[in-house]
């Protein structure tokens, strides 16, 4: 065990991926020298070259079109799209291609590629740089999508991206990067596409991922302290959903709220709502709730502390969905 | 109402900044040029008619194919055949090109079975072929969108010290095939900017053909396409695009120098589509008969004919091809309808090289809800 912020986490996992296979390359704007705007790529160019670890033109089009090439010649390449925000010139290279080129060869063409996407407001940055276009990514046949909350699977999780043959949108928690945590170097790691319960409770069950999974559990020992036991699930992945645990810990608690940052209306809460009615209907006490951003184009960030779920919006959740 | 164009347009001039490079006339005479040649000898010349036959061949039957009802829709290349097997035929087997959904020419050069191309426009395949097995990406439908995937597979060739070598086995270069429409696209933008700070070993091959569907190339640019690859930093060149003789030197050239680490160069091969974009559009509703004849007239096909006659080719090399046309023909009848019917309960195992649970399930409903059903036939 080595205690260690989630950044370093994730950069340290890269490491340890061009270090397994030389095939591994990082592309994206400023992950070169200056080690990437978070320094996610720190010291990776120095020690592994420029032709591993390029800085490229200013383009985000340019980053996912030619990636795909570099697939086809061999390489895994490894893309940082700097902020949110700016992925939407890459989209139809990402949606179009990417998601289905294995597809459209009936898998003599793969794209073992990683999108790497710093997501997420509350760090008081300028428009552009907080969004959540998760679902936009979900959503996409083709895709998976995975989002890492903690230091132990930012160090995991991108290596075992990495080595998965399929595309794989990879959505970092920025306002995260700088919370300490244990990172176990040693024991192997729980799969790539599987939900995690982080806290086990009775009363309620809150599913999360990426940044808000961190508030879901300063919110369950809020709870705590007013009597209720809520259980905190991280789904870690996103694309496929895993909802087994999510499906065995309602069916106890009876009580179901999905926390995202992203926007209400067609984020994943929707679906996963949706899922949970299906399964455990007859189980639930409640409608399953959703803790959400609003309906807006990001704010401008001196409100965006009221427009992110926070811990009295989860804890009335909770309160609410109790009530019933 | 047409918009005036300023008098520095000279995207449909030919003789002005960009000069055509012409190697045989549309009346069949070879002329010399200062820095192109070809150098093949007449073998080698009756080896491009053939190529040039048998593409035709295989646009006459995919829209004979299309108006019986067996295809859903075509992409006709006639008038294109020599700016395609001109520089399909200057590949190397090591080398790698990147197609719109318009090179069934550039498709036979590389060994892809023609009845292949069908797949896609007949709506049992999404792609048809291996492209690593043929050095040919699967057809790309949106626009441009290749010429970033050409870019990339270039910089793996850098990266792979497979430019430059001096070694003519190992060395290889990546052309991406392109329309006139294409460059308003901020992919080809980018992909000239990639290639050009990367130094990637790709030919950029635009076959301008006049017309986006049924925009003209007025509409797409205000200077030539050629002109272009100046402002990326590289060198752009015009070729006659119905001169297979002019397309496969310029093309070879191009290769050459990007296999031996010298970098990308744009070809603007001016050429014109002679018939619709595809199946569904009317080119009658958008230009006039009097421009199709002026083309007809400067046909890639008919030139290497005149040619080939006076130089003595005997009229049983033609009767042989018509034969190998023929035949090319009824392969192509006989497996279009042969082309299996995709099983949706396959595709569900096609999205991923590991599949994921949500799938499996999707697929496991879809079996049962199809099992659940009546067979066909049956009386109830």
């Amino acid at each position: 065990m080595t205690k260690m912020p989630l950044g370093k986490g994730l950069n340290a996992g890269l490491r340890a991926a061009m270090e397994a296979d030389d095939k591994v390359m990082i592309m994206g704007e400023d992950v070169g020298k200056l080690g990437g705007v978070f320094r996610i790529t720190d010291g990776l160019q120095k020690d592994f070259g420029e032709s591993r670890v390029i800085d490229a033109p200013l383009s985000e089009s340019g980053i996912l079109g030619t990636a795909i090439g570099l697939t086809m010649r061999g390489y895994r390449p490894v893309l940082e799209i700097q902020f949110d925000g700016f992925v939407y010139p890459a989209y139809d290279q990402i949606v179009s291609q990417v998601a289905k080129l294995h597809f459209r060869s009936r898998g003599a063409v793969t794209m073992p590629i990683v999108i790497r996407i710093p997501f997420g407001g509350g760090i008081g940055a300028v428009e552009h740089h907080s969004e959540s276009p998760e679902a936009q990514f979900a959503l996409t046949a083709g895709l998976k999508v995975v989002s890492c909350s903690n230091a132990n699977d930012a160090y995991w999780m991108i290596q075992q991206a990495i080595a998965s043959d399929d595309p794989i949108v990879f959505m970092e928690p920025k306002r995260r990067y700088w919370d300490q945590g244990e990172v176990d170097l040693e024991s192997a790691p729980a799969p790539l596409h599987a939900s995690r319960v982080l806290r086990e409770g009775t009363d309620a069950t809150l599913i999360a991922y990426g940044p808000m999974v961190k508030t879901c559990l300063e919110s369950a020992d809020a709870a705590a302290e007013e009597g209720n036991s809520i259980e905190v699930i991280d789904l870690r992945t996103l694309s496929p959903l895993d909802l087994d645990p999510v499906f065995e810990s309602v069916r106890r608690t009876g009580h179901a709220i999905v926390v995202h940052e992203a926007a209400q209306t067609l984020g994943l809460g929707a679906e996963i709502s949706a899922r949970i009615t299906e399964k455990c209907f007859f189980s639930l006490e409640a409608p399953v709730l959703r803790v959400t951003g609003y309906d807006l184009p990001y704010p401008p960030s001196r409100a965006e502390e009221e427009f992110l779920p926070g811990l009295d919006r989860v804890l009335e959740a909770v309160d609410r969905s109790l009530a019933y | 109402m047409s918009v005036s164009m300023p008098d520095t347009y000279v995207a449909d001039d030919p003789a002005g900044a960009f000069p055509l490079v012409q190697l045989l006339t549309p009346e069949g005479q070879r002329v010399s040029h200062d820095e192109f040649s070809y150098d093949g000898d007449d073998d080698s010349i009756r080896d491009l008619f053939r190529d040039l036959v048998l593409s035709r061949r295989i646009d006459f039957e995919a829209n004979a194919l299309q108006r019986h009802g067996e295809l859903g829709l075509w992409a006709p290349a006639q008038g294109q055949e020599a700016a395609q097997i001109g520089s399909g035929r200057a590949l190397r087997p090591q080398d790698f090109a990147f197609p719109t959904y318009r090179e069934h020419g550039v498709a036979l050069c590389r060994g892809v079975d023609p009845a292949l191309l069908l797949g896609l426009f007949r709506g049992v395949e999404l792609g048809g072929w291996d492209p690593a097995e043929h050095g040919f990406a699967l057809y790309s439908i949106v626009i441009g969108a290749q010429t970033l995937h050409a870019t990339g597979y270039a910089m793996g060739l850098n990266l792979d010290g497979a430019v430059g070598t001096g070694d003519s086995e190992r060395d290889a270069a990546v052309i991406a095939y392109f329309g006139d429409g294409a460059t308003s696209q901020g992919s080809v933008n980018e992909a000239f900017d990639w290639a050009a700070v990367f130094n990637a070993p790709v030919v950029f091959f635009c076959q301008n053909n006049q017309y986006a569907i049924s925009a003209s190339t007025d509409r797409q640019t205000r200077g030539p396409i050629a002109q272009r690859a100046g402002g990326f930093g590289f060198r752009g060149i015009r070729v006659d695009g119905n001169d297979v003789l002019a397309c496969h030197a310029v093309t070879t050239a191009a290769m050459q120098r990007a296999r031996d680490g010298e970098g990308p160069m744009l070809i603007e091969a001016y050429t014109y589509r002679m018939g619709a974009h595809t199946t569904s559009d009317d080119p009658t509703r958008y230009r006039d008969s009097a421009e199709v004849e002026t083309w007809k007239l400067k046909d890639p096909i008919e030139r290497v004919k005149r040619y080939l006659l006076v130089q003595g080719t005997p009229q049983e090399f033609f009767d042989d091809l018509d034969a190998e046309a023929e035949e090319l023909g009824r392969h192509l009848r006989e497996t279009c309808k042969a082309l299996p019917e995709p099983d949706l309960a396959e595709l569900f195992d096609e999205v991923f090289v590991e599949g994921t649970p949500e799938l499996a399930e999707q697929k496991a409903d879809y079996l049962a809800f199809r099992d659940s059903l009546e067979p066909e036939g049956s009386a109830s």
